[in-house]
């Protein structure tokens, strides 16, 4: 259908097409960026301006074929994005917006001032695409790649890459926990979306066959990003979506406003921004779900069997009595205050150590300290007999570490079986492009198959299709185990992953956490339920204000005067 | 006895998942209630609910036989929490965190504060030798008094806590707990959640045992401390 | 050299106004280079005798403000949004025709100060939980809304809003103008007023307190409406102080005041978005690379000022390690 269209149009149309599939191919890209990593760009359009001119250049100056320019186009794009991308990777996402703005003025100027782009006078004449031939090819052409990218996203999405990319949005320590590089994976994203821009600017100069600096200002980087806000961030459907609407009232009102107002001017930015302010308001996520809502909702895929497998094959064997974990004399003080002072600590193959304390004592700075997300100022961390202080938590989980929260940390809008699946993003190598063109079937099938075994062994077989968010939270404390398991870890890290459990519940975990312990795995856990701890652990590190005071059996510690005046406490 | 505060059925969580399911209890005037319970049970979310923070989905709050509006209106009208992280302006002077906790009374017209700046001083000598420093360069202990003294600089009728011994010294848990024993014998009505029972349970008028969101048992303080479920559980005594 | 500093002292009093409204409501204030043109050319257009269309602006924008919130706080709304624009607008129509520069000035001020609270209460009080992100955008799309105003009302050409001083000054070799004497001094005083405000009054305090601690300001009583309000209310103060002082050197249209903000962002990201001498030192490099920038290359001027941005953002990715969740 979308091939034939271009036959069947009457030439305005065709050039207002053209315009809707451009803007689409730069809006998913935002909604890549935006919508799913919970970054932004107020400078996409100079990305579009970049490619446009590198094929003018090489086209219609140098004689080059178009591939040349295509070529060209994207490399320079990308090159440029990812020098970007580096500079602001570490910051705040709102640092990145702010560059974006700035950097895509300077470009505006720059295309505006460049002796060799003719500054806004602009340069004609581009050969069009296939030689001979008018706009309605190029068009079938947008057109086609429009569909194919939109395709390749749907693909990345859906995958072991896409899932990655939803923890940059807000859950970026969870996501590193997992083994996602997170800087580098945003930094990835960022020049996906400046490629898609870069496409759309190498067919907009062919298609337009003319090009000045105009339509790459900071004022089409904002209309892109509308078009996503109005379509929705988070669909990708939303872009054609957005970009359908915008471009075409952006016609209408081009238009009637100056026969209403009797002056020329920007105002469909005034109404445009108002409805991107009214939206964000009252409908963030865009109207594609308010669209959505209209059409019966397909029922959900075949409902998941209920039967849970209650044994599952054993992961990575090790050998009992194996040092997993040693920490030596480790501290961390926070602005003068020791939050952990010369703690020591090892946990072997095969045991369950329980970490107590009271609230405050030190222990989540201690799993801190262990996973990666804070360095020890004094003091090591051996992993597996490799020294492990000053390693990334992504490079932790790499080793065979997987940890839980305290505060649950889940994707609360994905289902069940995503949220388990991230935890085994290291099981599977696929990258952005296998993703996109779909290499990545037998891989991503192998990784989900595992995330659902270990669902089910933990009970939540029945919740697969869930939203995570809608569980409980004894529940969703359940499926971080399940996540964390997803990794098969050597080591597994608890923060009270008993808190706001039922009974029932209890039970089943430590009848899994012993059976860990039978596979082989080391388990550190924090915990406050004493009754929990003593039936599970085999030994109990005792922690206040930082510092070890106990350490031995659980009957043995339970009974030490030490850890009665430090947990219960005495009032004069 | 009057009930200051007066909790009915409350039901409150963060987004779609609720934590609270229904939970009832009443602060009479002049009284200390105290609030155990496992972590995870909901105890911060209870605090937060009454005082406005997170949206009260069902239930009520009343406090002054009043409905409870907004968390400036609570604390405008006496009700002040001092929440488990203290909440400090760290980069502010220990004065001016004192002289913020007057904030409702300075807006009310109340222009002299020294008289209630004083009594914290007396309360808490340490904060006067520390008046003009930085509020995030102080210990533990002085942050926990520094939270309390800024509560007190409203003049409030009910003061609810929450974990004010997380992370402090014995020895300095046992002076606050002198000075809420203080504050509740000079009339003061004080909301306390606790994980250290024992404490709590000693100083406390009444208590109530809060688990997954729900009150499961309650009754006064005394005989909770010898309640078989409540020692089995939380005082350790299984042995 | 002495345009730079000038104009650095604008980029300054801009920094200051982002640096406020940020720490106090994470909003990052876009539209404050527009509120800027807005005080040059309300200020212009009442020196040549005519009434404002921002004035006709705060009085319908004013009126919804108080007909939405009547039912709640009567008698503060209605002194606030009600009286106010009454009496501002009275004042206005008496006071226009006497084209008198420093009466243009104050009515400016007078004018565009009020629509800080207003942008507050209407497009970011409803979400004032929302992401950085997410706000920002919104910001972003108030810049539009602002701009299309401002053609509305002031047309595509340039002003200059009226001097306060015509005079020049020998001052040793330099000849000096009287008006940049004029933006130093009031940035001077400003700054000075800002110190007193914040170090020793309840409210300023109040607005520290809520940067450093929003659930601590919430828990001392500190109403976060108003603060927010408060914040705006003195970022687009600034704005119009700012406006009417540059808009005596520089000539402006509704569109300029965009750039501006910009290079008082550039000043403010120097600062990390936190700190404000390191703003202040930025607003001046800024000021001054860029009247070296228009002496020496002056259609790359813009891309030289944006460029310096690069490295103080690596300098700041580096130091920033891996706090990411802030956001």
């Amino acid at each position: 259908m979308t091939i034939l269209a271009p036959l069947l149009l009457p030439p305005f149309y065709v050039t207002l097409a053209g315009y809707i599939g451009l803007a689409t191919l730069v809006a998913l890209g935002l909604v890549l960026l935006t919508g799913i990593s919970g970054q932004t760009s107020f400078g996409q359009a100079s990305f579009v301006g970049l490619a446009a001119y590198a094929t003018t250049l090489l086209t219609k100056l140098a004689g080059q074929s178009p591939i040349i320019g295509l070529v060209a186009g994207l490399l320079v794009t990308g090159a440029i994005a990812w020098l970007l991308g580096l500079i602001t990777a570490r910051l705040s996402g709102h640092f990145l917006a702010l560059v974006s703005v700035a950097w895509g003025i300077s470009f505006f100027s720059l295309f505006g001032t460049l002796p060799l782009l003719h500054g806004f006078n602009g340069i004609g004449d581009i050969p069009p695409l296939v030689p001979g031939t008018g706009q309605r090819v190029t068009l079938g052409v947008i057109l086609a790649v429009m569909t194919i990218v939109m395709t390749m996203s749907a693909n990345l999405l859906d995958s072991r890459t896409g899932r990655a990319m939803r923890t940059l949005n807000g859950a970026r320590l969870m996501g590193a926990s997992m083994g996602i590089d997170t800087v580098r994976l945003s930094r990835q994203v960022f020049v996906l979306a400046a490629l898609y821009a870069a496409l759309a600017g190498f067919l907009f100069a062919h298609f337009q066959g003319f090009i000045s600096p105009t339509p790459f200002g900071l004022g089409t980087s904002i209309d892109y990003l509308f078009m996503v806000i109005i379509g929705g961030a988070e669909s990708l459907c939303g872009a054609p979506l957005g970009a359908a609407l915008v471009v075409l009232l952006r016609d209408q009102f081009n238009d009637w406003i100056p026969r209403l107002t009797g002056r020329a001017g920007d105002f469909e930015a005034l109404v445009f921004a108002i409805v991107v302010i009214v939206l964000l308001q009252r409908a963030p996520d865009g109207l594609m779900p308010l669209l959505a809502r209209l059409w019966p909702q397909h029922p959900a895929a075949a409902p998941s069997d209920a039967e849970d497998e209650v044994m599952a094959p054993a992961p990575a064997p090790a050998s009992a009595g194996e040092a997993l974990l040693d920490v030596d004399t480790v501290s961390r003080n926070f602005g003068g205050l020791a939050a952990v002072r010369d703690v020591s600590l090892s946990v072997c193959a095969g045991e369950i150590v329980a970490l107590i304390g009271p609230n405050g004592a030190g222990k989540t700075t201690l799993f801190d300290l262990i996973s990666g997300v804070l360095a020890p100022s004094a003091g090591t961390v051996h992993l597996f007999g490799a020294q492990a202080a000053h390693l990334s938590p992504h490079r932790i989980a790499a080793l065979g570490v997987a940890r839980s929260f305290q505060h649950v940390r889940l994707l609360a809008r994905r289902s069940v079986l995503e949220n388990v699946a991230l935890g085994a993003h290291l099981s599977g190598r696929a990258g952005l492009w296998r993703a996109m063109l779909r290499l990545d079937r037998a891989e991503e099938n192998a990784l989900l198959d595992h995330a659902r075994t270990q669902a089910r062994r933990l009970g939540l077989g029945a919740l697969l299709d869930r939203h995570a968010g809608d569980l409980p939270l004894g529940q969703q404390r359940v499926v971080e185990i399940a996540r964390a398991l997803c990794l098969r870890p050597r080591l597994l890290l608890l923060d009270e992953p008993a808190a706001g459990l039922r009974l029932a519940e209890k039970q089943r975990l430590a009848a899994l956490l012993r059976q860990l312990r039978a596979d082989g795995i080391g388990v550190l856990l924090v915990e406050h339920d004493m009754d929990f701890v003593m039936g599970v652990a085999d030994r109990v590190v005792v922690m206040d204000f930082g510092q070890k005071i106990a350490e031995g059996p659980p009957e043995h510690v339970q009974a030490d005067p030490a850890v009665m005046e430090a947990y219960l406490g005495t009032v004069a | 006895m009057t009930a200051l505060l007066r909790v009915d059925r409350l039901h409150a969580g963060y987004g779609k998942v609720e934590v609270l399911h229904g939970v009832s209890l009443v602060v009479p005037e002049g009284c200390m209630v105290a609030i155990v319970g496992p972590n995870g049970a909901g105890k911060t979310t209870l605090l937060s609910a009454i005082m406005g923070l997170l949206p009260r989905i069902g239930g009520h709050v009343l406090y002054c036989d009043e409905p409870a509006g907004s968390t400036e209106a609570l604390v405008a009208s006496g009700a002040v929490l001092v929440p488990e992280r203290r909440a400090l302006f760290a980069d502010m002077s220990v004065e001016d965190n004192l002289l913020l906790g007057a904030y409702t009374r300075r807006r009310a017209g109340n222009r002299d504060t020294s008289a209630s700046m004083r009594d914290v001083f007396t309360t808490f000598p340490r904060l006067e030798e520390r008046r003009r420093q930085l509020a995030g360069t102080l210990s533990g202990g002085e942050r926990q008094m520094l939270a309390l003294g800024r509560a007190l600089m409203a003049r409030p009728r009910l003061l609810l806590l929450d974990e004010p011994s997380l992370g402090l010294a014995p020895m300095i848990v046992r002076a606050i707990f002198r000075v809420l024993a203080d504050l509740r014998a000079s009339g003061l009505s004080i909301l306390l959640v606790e994980q250290n029972v024992r404490a709590a349970l000693q100083v406390s008028d009444y208590g109530y045992v809060l688990e997954m969101g729900a009150i499961v048992t309650e009754g006064r303080s005394s005989d909770l401390a010898n309640d078989a479920r409540v020692i089995a559980t939380y005082l350790g005594a299984r042995r | 050299m002495q345009d730079g500093i000038t104009t650095g002292a604008i980029y300054l009093l801009l920094a200051i106004g982002l640096l406020i409204v940020f720490s106090v409501t994470r909003v990052i204030f876009v539209p404050q280079g527009d509120l800027l043109a807005f005080g040059t050319l309300t200020a212009a257009t009442l020196q040549s005798g005519q009434i404002p269309g921002t004035l006709w602006l705060l009085d319908g924008v004013s009126a919804l403000a108080l007909l939405i919130s009547w039912h709640r706080a009567p008698l503060r709304t209605a002194l606030t949004w009600g009286v106010y624009p009454f009496v501002l607008t009275m004042a206005t129509l008496l006071l226009a025709r006497f084209e008198h520069p420093a009466m243009s000035i104050l009515l400016a001020l007078a004018i565009v100060t009020p629509m800080g609270p207003l942008i507050w209460r209407f497009a970011f009080r409803p979400v004032a939980d929302a992401s950085v992100l997410a706000l920002l955008i919104i910001a972003m799309a108030l810049h539009f809304v602002l701009a299309g105003v401002g053609l509305v009302f002031f047309g595509p050409e340039e002003a200059r809003a009226p001097a306060i001083t015509e005079s020049n000054f020998e001052l040793g070799q330099l000849n000096v103008s009287g008006q940049s004497l004029c933006v130093l001094a009031s940035c001077i005083i400003l700054v000075a007023a800002l110190r007193w405000f914040f170090g020793a009054t309840i409210y300023g305090k109040a607005l520290r307190a809520t940067a450093s601690d929003r659930l601590g300001a919430r828990l001392v009583g500190i109403d976060a409406a108003a603060t927010g309000a408060l914040a705006f209310a003195l970022a687009s103060f600034i704005a119009a102080l700012a406006g009417v002082l540059i808009g005596a050197v520089t000539p402006l249209s509704y569109d300029a005041g965009f750039d501006i903000g910009l290079k008082g962002f550039v000043a403010a990201i120097m600062g990390g978005l936190a700190s404000f001498p390191l703003a202040a030192a930025g607003a001046v490099l800024v000021g001054v690379l860029e009247s070296l920038g228009s002496f020496w290359a002056s259609a790359y001027r813009d891309v030289i000022v944006f460029t310096l941005l690069i490295p103080v953002l690596a300098w700041l990715s580096l130091r920033a390690g891996s706090g990411e969740e802030r956001a």
